[in-house]
């Protein structure tokens, strides 16, 4: 059995900036993640991020990666990263078991920050499951990591900001995209985006909805058909989009399995992307000493997950006695940012959502 | 298919490496998802359902849903989104539930 203060589950930008709180308070921390790269799904973000200067705006997610990672070495005499690592349980007894190069180990760590993520929603429609059918994010990792196309020509379910950037990056991998539709009756994502696509000829196709996949084997063409106020679809407003390639981006949700499993009060709120944790304004859940930050405690972006994971850092150290000098002015400070990333319009879903859950 | 060109990513790759896939060697980049290798040549169904045995092709890309299970050197539901090719690799379609030997 291993033992540390306080282990973080999850290096993408939540969990790397919660290490780095920690560590940089004093206590001993280890980050534990499933694949062999930090920084989560920074990786493949090749767009410069918005926010202010304190979340890295105008930087490149995947460059953000490296920074965070290295932020973190800074103190890496407080700090243990296991790779290709991944917790498998979550037990009452505060024990954590995980899966190791095909070994089983038990960890008894203090306190622990959970920040898993969340992972891309399905949409229901019939042929859903054709080869050719992706998610957004997925079709991002393969091009943008792995330089590999997934197809010719696509059509983009989803005009959220995932849908307009994905949009964006595949033509600019040389790929065809020939339309982005939204059931909704206007476009969800920044409209600076939406402006850029729309000037490269894309057309943005609101209150619309796949009505069938066709193929066999994988996706030929995509019959979407138009919806009424009431998004009920519109028999006769049927159109034939031929492409081999079409990218499911209607919203994620939270991979919240381990906070089940220890018992944490889950609620659903539908604008946080599902079942989210209950938790106080450190981040602290139900249970004492189990912490959450970024999309496991409800999707929002990544830019906000880095400031929820600061304030996570820091509050579960100075919990385990290792106070920052500096505690009051941080977190009225990362308090303040998380307000700003939500204030206006765009933040209002995210603000109804949060208003039922912390206690 | 690979991206050649890309205005602002420049690929790094591991050393090519050769592995087969149902019986038909094919090359690939070590350390990439074995999907990946798969995907650029054009093979874009990977995994099949239990009970209907339809074709399922890459989805999440982050070892989580499950739809493109293969058996890689005799070891079934391997998820090839995130299992890195190595040389020599034997991949092979799974049908059914998979079994352990």
């Amino acid at each position: 059995m291993k033992h540390t203060e306080i282990v973080v589950i999850g290096g993408g930008p939540a969990g790397l900036s919660a290490a780095i709180n920690a560590a940089s308070c004093g206590a001993k921390v280890m980050v534990i993640d499933r694949n062999s790269q930090l920084g989560g799904q920074l990786v493949k973000q090749t767009h410069m991020f918005f926010g202010s200067q304190k979340q890295y705006a105008s930087v490149r997610g995947i460059d953000i990666a490296g920074i965070l990672t290295a932020e973190l070495l800074k103190y890496q005499d407080n700090v243990e990263i296991l790779k290709d690592t991944t917790v498998i349980g979550l037990y009452d007894d505060g024990v954590l078991t995980v899966e190791k190069d095909g070994k089983y180990l038990k960890i008894n760590p203090e306190s622990i920050i959970v920040t898993a993520g969340a992972s891309e929603k399905f949409l229901t429609f019939p042929n859903n499951d054709l080869p050719g059918i992706y998610g957004a994010g997925a079709v991002q990792t393969l091009m943008n990591v792995y330089g590999v196309a997934p197809g010719n020509s696509v059509v983009m379910v989803g005009a959220g900001n995932i849908g307009l950037i994905v949009s964006y990056q595949l033509m600019q991998a040389g790929i065809k995209v020939k339309a982005i539709i939204d059931a909704a009756p206007r476009i969800g994502g920044y409209l600076v985006h939406a402006s850029k696509i729309r000037r490269m000829g894309v057309p943005i196709k609101t209150s619309c909805s796949v009505k069938y996949a066709h193929g066999k084997d994988k996706l030929e063409k995509v019959t979407v058909w138009k919806l009424d106020e009431k998004w009920q679809p519109i028999p006769g407003s049927e159109e034939d989009i031929e492409a081999d390639v079409m990218c499911i981006s209607v919203g994620l949700s939270p991979l919240a399995e381990l906070l089940w499993q220890i018992g944490c009060d889950m609620k659903f709120i539908p604008e946080l992307g599902g079942h989210v944790p209950m938790r106080n304004e450190e981040l602290q859940t139900n249970i004492k000493g189990i912490y959450v930050a970024g999309d496991v405690a409800g999707v929002e972006e990544a830019s906000s997950a880095m400031v929820e994971g600061r304030l996570a850092g820091l509050c579960a150290a100075k919990n385990l006695g290792h106070a920052s000098k500096d505690f009051d002015t941080l977190k009225k400070d990362y308090l303040e940012q998380l307000d700003s990333l939500r204030s206006g319009p765009v933040g209002e879903k995210i603000r109804k959502g949060l208003n039922q859950l912390v206690v | 298919m690979r991206i050649d060109q890309h205005p602002i990513i420049s690929f790094s790759k591991g050393k090519k490496v050769k592995f087969s896939f149902d019986g038909k060697e094919y090359e690939g980049y070590e350390d990439e998802p074995i999907a990946a290798s798969l995907h650029a040549a054009g093979i874009r169904v990977l995994g099949h359902s239990h009970k209907l045995n339809r074709p399922r092709g890459f989805y999440c890309a982050i070892g989580n849903c499950s739809s493109c299970l293969m058996v890689v050197n005799g070891e079934p539901n391997v998820r090839i989104c995130v299992e890195k090719l190595k040389e020599g690799m034997v991949v092979e379609t799974q049908i059914g539930k998979g079994d352990l030997k």
